[in-house]
């Protein structure tokens, strides 16, 4: 059986520069930051005060029809912008919202479901009243009794169900009416990239014909900010947001935390060239290995990072010299950004100082499981375009970052293959590689 | 290129029934439950007040050295995982740097992967209270105070506690797993939802040997609320908490929750036959699916979902419905849940139904969330070695007319299957075939 060969149909985003693909690309070549004061509740006081915010008017039930919307009202923060970047990717792909028997050449078990979801944001207030009634701040004792009593009276069950990591998946196929396979996973910031890759092992494998993979995610809440805040990730560049995120940049103290959304319609290319779908790019390669080195560390030489990249570029049959570019996991913390320029080196030798290598996250900022996704789907605009999307301020090159990073403005440039970085807390490495779709 | 067949050499599994594999079999014969009246904080005032709670575990002894520090950094959810991981690996007579750090491991560790579904991984409550408590302005949460002092009373790695992915983190990191990693996180399919495409990256070739399943601890304050607030679990047996879970019963009135883990070392049939080990079981079919009602909880009541998933295990396998020996359910113990199963089960087995043995593992354990499905699948292959077939608990009125085994029951095992589903709709099956 000769390999299945695996296109990119669709693409949907709900980001902070834009809820969909052309205003994010656009407002992306433009060289625009989506950074601002965080407003979802009040950080003032907060190490990092500012974030990259879904913008306040996105309504994730304004493209939906009438009476599809009614299920999806209570769906969580992180939920809302997954129903809208799918719907956008679902439609780019020609897919009738929903599923339904019209079509007959597409059967809903069939289509399959691959998230690399966020948790729901914590309905903070509601959590954290019984935790402060029921303190005994003498005794340092939780009293249960009370905690009980309040948290019964404050909770919700819905807002409470829609924290769970499945939700978002559970929307989207309850939306389309999907009853494939539909799988969730959370592996950090990688979450989406890892999704996106095991959907196109779900296809490989023959347990489905088309899967919709991305993922999404907002951490823009008191506890999030605090657990980043604490492990001293965040930018704290509080009198000039915009110039926070900063990858590869020597004056670099931190990522930016940002929130939203990202989609693309995985399919086997018999499945779309049957119902004349947009091709916009096909999928090569999958790359997925752990550091297995420390849960608060990268392996300070890359193995995992060397490996995942050797593995994708294997699994795509393409040597270095087919890369014509790589968007970066590119945080815009110390470690990571030295660690990725020499995972990159370690993989293309001198190659590396001709491959262009960029991070939307400095205008973006960091969207953690959805970010992986949303910067594979501007690898896609890349090749459509053939222009590469910038490294925003890069101004002092730190020495231990010496690649060609596309500085501060998008460049013109030939793109056929594109490959995609994904690093996680805990030492979780993803790569996809794709090409632009000839016959 | 034919796909490699996938064998299980290795069990682990922590819960309410011990922390040991060979302690949950010994319980599962004498009849014993291990859902009694809630320890680990005081439930009086949650509807539901008794659970499965596994015992205390002995990190410091467990965790070799070289990773002892970061014992302070695991959850419970993350203990539970890393002991059952650590007991399916040494029962798979595997060498790996955790289990014989000074000798060569047995296992390339770029070809061993790792893949460990894990929960909405509730916090320390009190640990978080007692920074809050910096954090408050005359008895009030303050966002000004927590922000300016309260958050630095904080352990700075607090959050690393509570990524889903440090399940299989650290379990990578004990047994030097550097391929293929994974967290599934899917509810109380999550386990078999892991394992499932452990299975599937094994027969395609992405690895030799991955250590998959999952865990949960759903006894904690926040998870039993969640559940509470769904109207999900079991309220009327707060004093006789060992009759409480009732699967297929008709007195059922909701789940039990529990904690635990369940693990598995799958491994390529050649590579395990080649260093001799022990075989479980081979995965000769798995089927995935998804259905849920508009309310995001209920299967519905002709559960169309689970008949799907468990047509797509049998398919593969090309077993016909009278060939499997025994399933283990989902079973959750919520009457209309298991409505919808029973009539998935009839769909899926037809006329087979009628005479399928059945065992239900929350009738001993509880619902141990992305622990559970992974519990009843290392329970699968206990129970294949053994060729006997446990008692469900409490069906004493069954609501349904299926074969729920009432008596421990000596019978070949040669198939057995295991399904399950999950509030918000994901759906497995899988069956296991003797070598």
């Amino acid at each position: 059986m000769a390999n299945k060969r695996i296109v990119i149909t669709g693409t949907g985003v709900v980001t902070p520069l834009g809820c969909n693909v052309e205003e994010m690309w656009r407002r992306l070549m433009n060289c625009e930051s989506g950074i601002g004061p965080t407003t979802v509740f009040d950080a003032s006081t907060f190490p990092s005060q500012f974030s990259a915010q879904v913008p306040d008017d996105y309504d994730h039930l304004a493209d939906l029809p009438q009476e599809l919307r009614e299920e999806h009202k209570l769906a969580g923060r992180n939920s809302r912008f997954m129903i809208g970047a799918a719907v956008q990717a679902w439609r780019q792909a020609m897919l009738p919202l929903p599923l339904n028997g019209d079509e007959p050449a597409i059967r809903s078990e069939r289509v399959g479901l691959y998230l690399g979801a966020g948790e729901g944001p914590l309905d903070f207030d509601n959590f954290i009243a019984p935790t402060v009634e029921g303190w005994n701040s003498e005794t340092q004792e939780m009293n249960w009794e009370i905690w009980g009593k309040v948290a019964k009276a404050r909770m919700d069950a819905i807002r409470e169900l829609e924290q769970e990591p499945n939700m978002p998946g559970s929307h989207l196929a309850r939306l389309f009416r999907i009853t494939g396979p539909c799988m969730s996973c959370l592996t950090a910031c990688a979450a989406s990239t890892q999704a996106t890759g095991e959907a196109l092992e779900m296809i490989r494998c023959g347990d489905a014909d088309i899967v919709i993979a991305g993922g999404c995610h907002s951490m823009i809440h008191p506890l999030g900010v605090t657990g980043f805040n604490r492990l001293t990730a965040l930018s704290t560049r509080n009198d000039d947001p915009t110039h926070a995120s900063r990858p590869f940049d020597k004056e670099r103290d931190g990522f930016v935390l940002a929130e939203g959304a990202g989609a693309v319609i995985l399919e086997d290319l018999e499945s779309a060239r049957k119902r004349n779908a947009p091709i916009l790019a096909e999928v090569l390669g999958y790359g997925s290995t752990a550091d297995a080195f420390r849960v608060t560390d990268q392996h300070e030489d890359g193995r995992g990072g060397i490996a995942a990249v050797q593995l994708a570029l294997k699994d795509a049959g393409v040597s270095i010299n087919d890369i014509d570019y790589i968007s970066s996991h590119g945080t815009g913390t110390a470690e990571n950004d030295s660690i990725e320029t020499h995972v990159i080196k370690s993989v293309f030798g001198d190659q590396a100082y001709k491959v262009p290598v960029s991070s939307v996250k400095s205008m973006l900022g960091h969207l953690i499981a959805a970010a992986g996704v949303v910067e594979l789907i501007t690898c896609v605009l890349a090749i459509r375009d053939q222009i590469l999307p910038p490294t925003t301020n890069l101004t002092n090159l730190d020495p231990e970052c010496d690649l060609d990073y596309v500085p501060n403005q998008p460049r013109k440039a030939p793109v056929n293959i594109a490959m995609s970085n994904s690093f996680g807390f805990g030492g979780q490495n993803n790569i996809i590689i794709i090409k632009k779709f000839s016959e | 290129m034919p796909k490699r067949r996938v064998v299980i050499t290795g069990i682990g599994l922590v819960s309410a029934l011990g922390e040991s594999s060979q302690d949950y079999l010994k319980a599962l014969w004498e009849n014993n439950s291990g859902i009694k009246r809630i320890g680990a904080f005081d439930p009086v005032n949650f509807t539901s007040q008794v659970a499965g709670e596994s015992p205390a575990l002995r990190m410091a002894k467990l965790v070799p050295k070289a990773h002892r520090k970061a014992t302070k950094l695991m959850s419970r959810d993350i203990e539970l995982a890393v002991v059952a991981a650590d007991d399916a690996v040494r029962d798979a007579q595997l060498k790996t740097k955790g289990t014989a750090p000074e000798e060569p491991a047995d296992i390339e560790p770029t070809r061993s992967g790792v893949n460990i579904g894990a929960g909405l991984i509730c916090c320390d409550i009190p640990e978080l209270a007692a920074a809050i408590q910096n954090g408050t302005e005359n008895d009030t949460f303050s966002y000004g105070k927590w922000g300016r002092e309260g958050m630095a009373t904080l352990t700075p790695l607090w959050l690393l506690k509570y990524l889903p992915n440090m399940l299989s983190c650290h379990v990578s990191i004990i047994h030097d797993l550097q391929g293929p990693s994974n967290a599934v996180t899917c509810a109380e399919a999550s386990g078999l939802l892991a394992v499932g495409e452990a299975f599937r990256l094994i027969s395609n070739d992405k690895a030799d040997v991955i250590v998959a399943g999952g865990a949960e601890c759903k006894v904690n304050p926040m998870a039993l609320l969640r559940q509470c607030l769904l109207k999900r679990v079991s309220t009327k047996y707060n004093d006789t908490p060992e009759k409480a879970c009732r699967p297929f019963d008709s007195q059922a009135d909701g789940t039990v929750v529990g904690e635990g883990a369940g693990i598995v070392v799958l491994e390529e049939l050649q590579h395990a036959q080649k260093r001799g080990a022990p075989i479980y079981a081979e995965i000769t079919g798995y089927g995935a699916s998804f259905e849920c009602g508009p309310d995001y909880v209920a299967p519905s009541s002709q559960g169309k979902g689970i008949a799907l998933a468990i047509t797509k295990a049998l398919a593969e396998s090309k077993l016909d419905p009278d060939k499997i020996d025994m399933l283990i359910p989902h079973g959750a113990s919520v009457p209309s849940h298991d409505l919808g199963e029973v009539n998935g089960i009839k769909t899926a087995f037809g006329a087979a139904a009628s005479k399928l043995p059945i065992f239900a593992v929350k009738s001993r354990v509880g619902n141990c969330g992305a622990g559970a499905a992974a519990i009843d699948l290392v329970t699968a292959a206990l129970l294949m070695k053994h060729n006997k077939i446990p008692a469900n608990l409490n069906c004493d009125q069954p609501a349904a007319d299926l074969n729920i085994i009432n008596q421990t029951t000596e019978t070949e095992l040669n198939n057995v299957m295991t399904s399950c589903y999950t509030y918000g709709g994901q759906t497995a099956a899988m069956v296991l075939s003797k070598i």
